[in-house]
């Protein structure tokens, strides 16, 4: 596109399929791969972005070394913290990380994570591979925490249905 | 347990034909026969499809009217629809903010570009 675009929020892709154990988030970004790369692996900026604002995140550790250790922790505004762990596999600068991932309130139940960058001229694409290691394991991460107890309305079941048809 | 619930209502989920049905369902309750009528199903084709529906909790289906008639349940719906609420959030907002945080960089690096050989503050 040559158009100057005013700055809308980014549109990121979930590809959620029942009874598989994987996740794909897909979501493309204005800004070359280099510096994606660094927001992922940096500790400082990496802590700048990840989860929800309403979460203080800790990097504890973040050892880009194959095998390295990663731990971050999110503190919310009550205190409850919630911690993230797992190990670098590779990280392969600035086009791919291939890590694993464990929930701490969650425990036992290791996913692998895979992120790639793809160069889009100025703009890259992420997508954001999850795999579990079964389907309850996919479907419980979440639902065993991290809630707000956001109130559902009929609305957001209709859009649920929607997303489940066009989203695939 | 909650995942397993989960895992049963996302299979439930999996096929367009009982997603149109519970979309029906949500505006309303529906005979099987009116269910079967915007589908080329036959009426024991439709039956399939709503016990699948029947034993993920996704609706229910009336003893007592003669026409027994079927309706959704938003309970386990609701559950499916709070799990990947809850993910896209934490996705949604996490890459909103790293798009601003990448912005920020995008800026600072031409700031510095722009004022080369000016006495920088220092950034970090």
């Amino acid at each position: 596109m040559t158009t100057k675009e005013t700055r809308t929020m980014p549109k990121t892709e979930y590809t959620i399929e029942p009874g598989k154990q994987e996740i794909v988030t897909t979501v493309t970004l204005d800004a070359p791969r280099e510096l994606v790369f660094k927001a992922y692996t940096d500790p400082k900026l990496f802590a700048q972005w990840w989860g929800p604002r309403r979460y203080e995140n800790k990097v504890e550790k973040f050892d880009a070394r194959p095998g390295g250790e990663w731990r971050v922790v999110q503190v919310g505004a009550d205190g409850a913290t919630h911690g993230f762990r797992g190990v670098n596999h590779d990280v392969v600068a600035p086009e791919r990380i291939c890590q694993t991932f464990e929930y701490e309130g969650y425990p036992g139940h290791v996913a692998l994570q895979t992120a790639t960058f793809e160069p889009m001229g100025n703009k890259t694409k992420i997508v954001a591979h999850l795999v579990f290691e079964s389907v309850m394991d996919r479907d419980g991460m979440v639902a065993s925490g991290m809630r707000d107890g956001a109130d559902e309305s009929t609305e957001r079941l209709a859009e649920l249905l929607e997303k489940m048809k066009g989203g695939r | 347990m909650a995942a397993d619930h989960l895992s049963v209502t996302f299979a439930a989920l999996a096929d367009p034909t009982r997603r149109a049905i519970l979309a029906r369902l949500a505006q309303g309750e529906a005979s099987v026969t009116e269910l079967a009528k915007p589908f080329d199903l036959s009426l024991p084709g439709v039956s399939k499809h709503l016990k699948v529906l029947q034993r993920a909790g996704l609706i229910t289906q009336s003893r007592n009217a003669q026409w027994r008639p079927c309706r959704l349940e938003g309970g386990r719906l609701k559950e499916a629809s709070e799990w990947v609420g809850e993910y896209r959030r934490f996705w949604d907002e996490s890459f909103e903010r790293l798009d601003e945080v990448l912005q920020d960089l995008i800026q600072k690096e031409k700031n510095s570009d722009d004022h080369q050989g000016d006495q920088d503050h220092a950034e970090n």
